[in-house]
C-alpha cells in the first residue's frame, strides 16, 4: 500500500510537469485527487490495516496529496502567467493612430470677451443687469439728457419702430432703468452687455447690429480719480499688466466731464505703429461722470450723488486682442472662424 | 477742422512747440488730434522758375519746348506736357534729383529727340488735390504771381512748408471750428497769451443805408443780421498766402472776394455771404421763411424747391440765398461785380439743420450755424472781411451800420465750490490752481470765499453748468496728474442672477456637446421672419428699414441657423454644428414695447460623429438632437417634467417632427428640415429644435437633495415585446411605468427591430425593467408579482404581447 501511494505520487508528479495547458492540469487534479481518483481507491483498503498502521498510512496518504496539490499549484501559476504573456503579446496596438475626437464646440469670441468682463467687474462688487433691446425713445434718448432735436442725435441713426419706439442704440437705456429701479437711493453698481443696433452699412468696419457693455456707479462720492482707478483696472487685466492708460476730453450727452480712455500700444509699446496709427495710442472706451440731467431725471439728487459710467465694444475689444480684421467676421458664423476661439486662455 | 500750424502762429507764439507736440497737448486735455500731415512731406528739389522761351516741339504735335531760368544761374531746357504753358509764366520747376510724391524721382531724359531738365509742375503734381486747386489751374501747370521771386523753394513759395493739424472735432466744441477758437484753446494749453485781429477799416463818406435797407421778419431764426457795402471792388484772383491758407484748410479758391468770405469763416468761425449788389435787383434785404414751393436755384446750380421750415434771404421779393446754407445764383458774384454786399448773420441751428437735411447740403457754413455761432464775432467778422476787400480787392467800404438786431447777448455766469471741484475730479486742488486754470482760458472769475463764479464768454457756448466748470478744470489740471483710486462706500456682493448663471449652464452644456455658439442678426425678411414661429404673433417691423432683407424683427432663431449652416457647407465644410441664445420679438400694442422672449435654437446637418480609421461615421438624426435636449433638460433639473409629442409644422419633415413640452406645456419644436427646404438650401438631412429658454430657465426645480445609495441588490429584467408598427416607445414605457409600481425604477427601451423575421405591419421593442427595494433584498416572488402586473398591462392596454 505504501509502495502503491509513493507509485502514484511519481506518476501524478510526472504528469504535472508535463501538463501544457490550465485544462490538462485541471485534468490531472480531478483523476488524482478526485473522489474517485486512485488515492481514495487506496485508501478504501485501510480497513485491512492494523490499528497501528492505519494513523501511518493516513498520514502517508495525505502527505501524497499535498505533494500533488503542492505541485499543482506551482504549476498553475507557472501557466497562468505563460497565458498572460501570450495574450498580451497578441494585444500589441500601434499607439500613434489618432485618438477618437471628443465633439466640442466652443463660445463665440464676444461672448468669452463679455464673461471675462463680467466675472472682472463681478469680481468688484458689480451685478449684470440686461434690458430690452427694443427701447422706448424715453429711456434710450431723453432720460440720457438727450431730448428731441438735440444735434448729438445725429451721431447715432436709429431704427425707429414708432415715433416712441426704436431699437436701442447702446445699452445706457439699461443705466437709466437701473437707477429708475433703485429710487434714489445708492450704491448702483452695474455691467450692463447686450446687442445693439444703429443704422449703418455693414462693413468691415461697421455693423447695423453690435455688442457693447456698458458700466455704471452711483454713490454718495463717486469719484473722477475712481473712474481712472477702475479703468486701469480693467485694463490691465483685460490686456496685460504692462500697459498704461490715458484719459483725454471727449464729449457724451450723458456725462460731463466726458472722457476716451487709450491704452498704450500693444504691437509697438508706444514708438508708433501701424496698429495705433502712429500715436503709440489704441481707443479702447468712452466714459465720464454721469450728468446731474441723468442723475435727476432718474431721481437722484445730483447734489448729494455722483456717478461714473464707462462704455466698450466687445467687438472692437475682440479685434485688437485676437488682430480680427473684419468685424462681419462675428456675424456670419463660419465655423473656421469659431473654432479658432474654441482655445481657453 | 483743419489747422494750419503756421497760419496758427499769426495768434499766438508756437516756438519750441513743434507740430506734434502741440498735436499730443492737444489731444491730452482738449481736442482728439486725429492726424497731423506734413505738407512737403516726400518732396524736395522744387524750385519757382521763369519761363523764358516757349515753342512747339519740333516732333510732338502735344509738347512744347521751353527754356526755364532756375534763379540760380543755371538755364535749362524742358519739354512740356502742359497746354497752359507760356513764355514769362512763373512756374514750379522739378529740377533733376527732385522727389515728387509718391517716391517719384526726376532725372535727365530725351524726349522725342529734345533733352528735358527737369519738369513743370501742375498742383496736383505737388500733392494739392485736384478739387481744391484753383479752377484755372485744376488742369495744366501752375502759374505763380509776376512778382514772385524765381530761384527759391517753390514749396515756400506756395506754403507748403506747413503741417496740418486735423481735429476731430466732438458736437460740444463748435469754438474750435475757427482758427482764434483754436488759438484760445491753445492759449490755455500752453498758458500763453494770444493776438487777435483788430480790423478797423477805412470807410468812405457814402452812407450804406442810402444802398441797402434790412428787414428780419423771422427774428427768432435770425435775431441779428449785419450788412455792409463795398463798391468798387476788382474781382479777381487772391493773393498765394491767402489762396494756399483756403487750400490747406479744404476749401477750394475762386476769387478774392469770395475768398475772403470763406478766409473769414476759418478765420472767426463766422459764415459770411457775399452779394453782388447790382444783381439784386432791389435795395432791400427781408430775411423770411420760405413759401411752400418757393423755388430757388443755389450757387451749385441746382433747383431746390422750399418749404416753409426753410429760411431765405429774399432782395424784398424773390429769395437770394438759402440762408446759412448756400447763396443764390441770381446774385453770385463774378468777374463783372463791382459792388459787394456782405452779409454776416447770427442763424439759430433749428431751420438751418432742416434745410441743410432736407436738401443734402452740408457747407461749412450750415456745419458751424447747427452747432451754434458766436453771436460776440458777427459784428467783427464783418469788419475784418471789409478790411481784406479794401486791402485786396481794393474796395470802398461804405460808412453807417446796417442791421437788424433783436439778439439778446447773455454770456452764462456759473459758479462751483472748491469743494465740489475737488470731490468730483477727487483732487486736491487749491483756489488758486483753479483760479488760474480759468485765467488761461481768458474767463473772467470772480472768488467769494471757497465759490468762484465765471462769467463764461459767448464763444463757449458748451458751457452753462458747473459741471462744464469742473470739465475745464479737470481737463487743464491733466487727467494724468487725476490720483487713481477705486470708489470708497457700502461693498456689494457682486453677482450673476439665477437666471444669467443657468444661461452660462446653458451655453456650456451645448458647447460640451459638440455645438459651435453663432450670433445672427436680429433683424430679418419677412419671409424668414415668419419661418418656424413658436409663437404665431404679428411681428414688429421697422419704420423705414435699410432693406428688405433686415426690415423685421425676428419671430424665431432657427431660419439665422439656417443660414449659417448654408453659408458654412457652401464653403467647404462638410458638416456644422451650431447654437445661439437670443431674443426673439413679440408684438404687443402698438403702444407698448414688443415681448422680448429669449429662445434656445440648433440646427445641425452632416455628419455628427466621425472616426474614419475605426470605420464610423454617423450622420445625425433626430435622436442626436433629442439626446442634447434631454440631457440639457436634465442638466437643469427638469427631466421629470420634459415630453415629446409628435408634430406636424410648416417647413418640417412631418414624420421626424415633435413638440417639446414642459410640465405639459409645448415650449418648443425639435426635428428635421422639411426635405423641400433643405434642398432650396443646398442642404443635406439637416435636424434642428428651438425652445423657449426663459421657460425653461424659469421653470420651477426642487432643491437639490441627497438620496441614499440602495443597500439591496436591484433585479433586471428584460422584455421582447411585439406590437403595431406605429406603437409608440413612450407610450408602451408609460403604461410600463404606470403598472411597474413602487419597486419598478427605471425602464430603458434597448432594442427596436422591424425587420423581415417579424409580421406584417408589427415591429419588435426590447425593454429593460429595473426592480428594487431600498428596504430589502427583493424574492422572485415580489418580483413575479409586480412583472406580472406590468405584462398584462401591455397586453390589455397596448396589445402588446411578448415574443417568442
Amino acid at each position: 500500500m505504501q509502495d502503491r501511494l509513493k507509485e502514484l505520487q511519481a506518476e501524478a508528479l510526472e504528469k504535472v510537469a508535463a501538463a501544457a495547458d490550465l485544462k490538462e492540469l485541471n485534468d490531472i487534479r480531478v483523476s488524482y485527487l478526485g473522489k474517485k481518483g486512485p488515492i481514495t481507491e487506496v485508501l478504501k483498503g485501510m480497513g485491512k490495516l492494523s490499528a497501528e498502521e492505519r494513523p501511518m498510512m493516513g498520514a502517508l496518504a495525505n502527505e501524497v496529496r499535498d505533494a500533488i496539490s503542492g505541485q499543482i499549484e506551482v504549476k498553475q501559476q507557472e501557466l497562468e502567467e505563460a497565458a498572460v504573456q501570450k495574450q498580451l503579446a497578441a494585444e500589441q496596438i500601434d499607439v500613434t493612430l489618432p485618438g477618437r475626437p471628443v465633439k466640442t464646440g466652443s463660445h463665440h469670441p464676444l461672448t468669452s470677451i463679455i464673461e471675462e468682463i463680467e466675472d472682472l467687474f463681478i469680481g468688484m462688487g458689480y451685478t449684470v443687469e440686461e434690458g430690452p433691446e427694443v427701447e422706448k425713445d424715453y429711456y434710450n434718448f431723453e432720460a440720457l439728457n438727450l431730448p428731441k432735436g438735440h444735434p448729438a442725435r445725429d451721431m447715432q441713426d436709429s431704427f425707429y419702430i414708432t415715433e416712441e419706439i426704436l431699437m436701442r442704440t447702446h445699452t445706457s437705456p439699461v443705466q437709466a432703468r437701473t437707477m429708475e429701479k433703485h429710487q434714489g437711493k445708492g450704491p448702483v453698481r452695474i455691467i450692463c452687455p447686450g446687442k445693439v443696433y444703429r443704422r449703418d452699412n455693414d462693413d468691415a468696419t461697421h455693423s447695423h447690429q453690435f455688442m457693447q457693455i456698458e458700466g455704471l456707479v452711483v454713490d454718495e462720492n463717486v469719484r473722477m480719480s475712481d473712474l481712472k482707478g477702475t479703468l486701469q483696472v480693467f485694463a490691465k487685466k483685460m490686456f496685460g499688466e504692462d500697459r498704461e492708460i490715458r484719459l483725454r476730453p471727449s464729449f457724451f450727452p450723458f456725462t460731463e466731464p466726458s472722457v476716451e480712455m487709450d491704452i498704450s500700444c500693444k504691437i509697438c509699446g508706444g514708438s508708433g505703429c501701424s496698429v495705433c496709427k502712429g500715436t503709440g495710442w489704441i481707443e479702447i472706451l468712452g466714459a465720464g461722470m454721469v450728468h446731474p440731467n441723468v442723475l435727476e431725471m432718474a431721481g437722484y439728487d445730483s447734489k448729494k450723488y455722483t456717478g461714473f459710467a464707462f462704455g466698450m465694444g466687445p467687438e472692437r475689444i475682440a479685434m485688437l486682442k485676437y488682430g480680427v480684421d473684419d468685424i462681419r467676421h462675428f456675424y456670419t458664423n463660419d465655423v473656421r472662424f469659431l473654432k479658432q476661439f474654441s482655445v481657453e486662455e | 477742422m483743419l489747422v494750419s500750424y503756421k497760419w496758427l502762429q499769426d495768434y499766438i507764439d508756437l516756438s519750441g512747440v513743434s507740430a506734434e507736440e502741440l498735436a499730443e497737448k492737444i489731444t491730452k486735455s482738449g481736442i482728439e488730434v486725429e492726424g497731423v500731415e506734413k505738407l512737403n512731406e516726400g518732396m524736395s528739389g522744387i524750385m519757382v522758375g521763369h519761363v523764358l522761351e516757349c515753342e512747339k516741339h519740333p516732333n510732338a504735335e502735344k509738347l512744347n519746348k521751353t527754356l526755364v531760368d532756375l534763379g540760380n544761374g543755371e538755364t535749362v531746357q524742358i519739354i512740356c506736357g502742359a497746354a497752359n504753358v507760356g513764355k514769362g509764366q512763373k512756374v514750379a520747376v522739378a529740377t533733376v534729383g527732385a522727389v515728387l510724391p509718391g517716391n517719384f524721382k526726376i532725372k535727365k531724359a530725351k524726349l522725342r529727340g529734345e533733352e528735358s531738365h527737369g519738369m513743370i509742375c501742375s498742383l496736383q503734381e505737388l500733392g494739392i488735390e485736384g478739387k481744391l486747386a484753383p479752377k484755372e489751374y485744376a488742369e495744366g501747370i501752375y502759374n505763380f504771381t509776376p512778382d514772385t521771386e524765381i530761384g527759391q523753394d517753390a514749396l515756400v513759395a506756395l506754403n507748403r512748408d506747413d503741417e496740418i493739424l486735423e481735429l476731430g472735432l466732438t458736437p460740444n466744441r463748435a469754438d474750435a471750428m475757427s482758427m482764434l477758437g483754436v488759438a484760445y484753446e491753445v492759449g490755455a494749453i500752453l498758458g500763453k497769451d494770444i493776438k487777435l485781429p483788430n480790423p478797423q477799416p477805412e470807410t468812405s463818406s457814402e452812407q450804406a443805408n442810402d444802398y441797402i435797407n434790412v428787414t428780419v421778419e423771422a427774428k427768432e431764426d435770425n435775431p441779428l443780421y449785419v450788412a455792409k457795402v463795398i463798391k468798387n471792388v476788382k474781382v479777381g484772383p487772391s493773393p498765394v498766402w491767402l489762396q494756399t491758407r483756403l487750400m490747406a484748410a479744404g476749401i477750394r479758391p475762386h476769387n478774392n472776394v469770395v475768398d475772403i468770405t470763406n478766409y473769414i469763416l476759418l478765420e472767426y468761425g463766422q459764415p459770411l455771404h457775399a452779394f453782388d449788389y447790382d444783381k439784386l435787383g432791389s435795395k432791400e434785404i427781408l430775411v423770411r421763411r420760405a413759401k411752400d414751393g418757393e423755388v430757388i436755384e443755389t450757387l451749385d446750380d441746382a433747383k431746390r424747391t422750399l418749404s416753409s421750415e426753410h429760411l431765405v434771404i429774399t432782395n424784398g421779393t424773390e429769395p437770394v440765398a438759402l440762408a446759412g446754407v448756400m447763396g443764390g445764383a441770381n446774385s453770385e458774384v463774378g468777374s463783372d461785380t463791382t459792388t459787394v454786399l456782405l452779409e454776416s448773420a447770427y442763424f439759430t441751428g433749428g431751420a438751418i439743420r432742416k434745410a441743410s437735411k432736407d436738401h443734402g447740403l452740408r457747407s461749412e457754413a450750415s456745419s458751424r450755424y447747427e452747432k451754434g455761432v458766436d453771436p460776440e464775432r458777427v459784428r467783427p467778422a464783418a469788419e475784418r472781411a471789409a478790411e481784406l476787400m479794401i486791402q485786396l480787392a481794393g474796395g470802398e467800404l461804405l460808412g453807417g451800420v446796417v442791421e437788424a438786431d433783436s439778439l439778446e447777448v447773455k454770456p452764462a455766469v456759473v459758479s462751483t465750490t472748491l469743494e465740489k471741484i475737488n470731490k468730483v475730479l477727487g483732487t486736491d486742488l487749491e483756489m488758486k490752481q483753479v483760479e488760474d486754470i480759468f485765467a488761461r482760458l481768458k474767463f473772467e472769475t470772480s472768488v467769494d470765499n471757497n465759490t468762484i463764479t465765471v462769467t463764461v464768454p459767448t464763444r463757449r457756448g458748451d458751457i452753462t453748468i458747473e459741471e462744464d466748470l469742473i470739465e475745464e478744470v479737470g481737463r487743464l489740471f491733466g487727467y494724468d496728474n487725476l490720483p487713481t483710486t477705486l470708489p470708497i462706500g457700502a461693498s456689494t456682493p457682486g453677482h450673476l442672477s439665477e437666471y444669467q448663471k443657468k444661461r452660462r449652464v446653458v451655453r456650456r452644456f451645448m458647447e460640451g456637446a459638440g455645438l459651435y455658439q453663432a450670433v445672427t442678426y436680429s433683424l430679418t425678411s419677412a419671409e424668414k421672419a415668419a419661418q418656424y414661429a413658436l409663437d404665431q404673433r404679428e411681428p414688429v417691423e421697422l419704420a423705414m428699414p435699410m432693406s428688405e432683407d433686415r426690415s423685421i424683427l425676428r419671430l424665431s432663431i432657427v431660419p439665422q441657423l439656417l443660414e449659417v449652416l448654408k453659408y458654412n457647407i457652401a464653403r467647404q465644410n462638410d458638416s456644422a454644428a451650431v447654437y445661439e441664445t437670443g431674443a426673439v420679438f413679440l408684438k404687443n400694442s402698438n403702444d407698448d414695447l414688443p415681448e422680448e422672449r429669449e429662445h434656445l435654437a440648433a440646427a445641425v446637418t452632416g455628419l455628427w460623429e466621425s472616426h474614419p480609421w475605426q470605420g464610423e461615421k454617423k450622420p445625425v438624426d433626430f435622436f442626436v438632437l433629442k439626446g442634447i435636449v434631454e440631457g440639457l433638460v436634465a442638466k437643469l433639473g427638469l427631466d421629470n417634467q420634459l415630453g415629446f409629442q409628435k408634430a406636424v409644422m410648416e417647413g418640417m419633415h412631418p414624420g421626424r417632427t415633435a413638440e417639446i413640452l414642459l410640465n405639459g406645456n409645448v415650449i418648443g419644436f425639435i426635428g428635421q428640415v422639411h426635405p423641400t427646404m433643405q434642398k432650396a438650401l443646398d442642404l443635406k438631412e439637416t435636424y434642428v429644435f428651438e425652445l423657449s429658454l426663459k421657460a425653461l430657465l424659469e421653470a420651477e426645480t426642487a432643491p437639490l437633495q441627497y438620496t441614499a445609495i440602495p443597500r439591496f441588490p436591484s433585479i433586471t429584467r428584460d422584455i421582447a415585446l411585439v406590437v403595431e408598427k406605429e406603437a409608440a416607445a413612450g407610450d408602451l414605457k408609460k403604461v410600463i411605468t404606470e403598472a411597474g409600481g413602487t419597486l419598478l425604477k427605471e425602464v430603458q427601451v434597448f432594442d427596436l427591430y422591424e425587420g423581415e423575421k417579424m409580421e406584417q405591419g408589427k415591429k419588435s421593442l426590447a425593454f429593460s425593467l429595473k426592480y428594487f427595494d431600498p428596504e430589502k433584498t427583493l424574492t422572485d416572488e415580489d418580483i413575479a408579482k409586480a412583472h406580472t402586473k406590468v405584462l398584462k398591462a401591455l397586453e390589455e392596454q397596448a396589445g402588446a404581447v411578448l415574443r417568442g
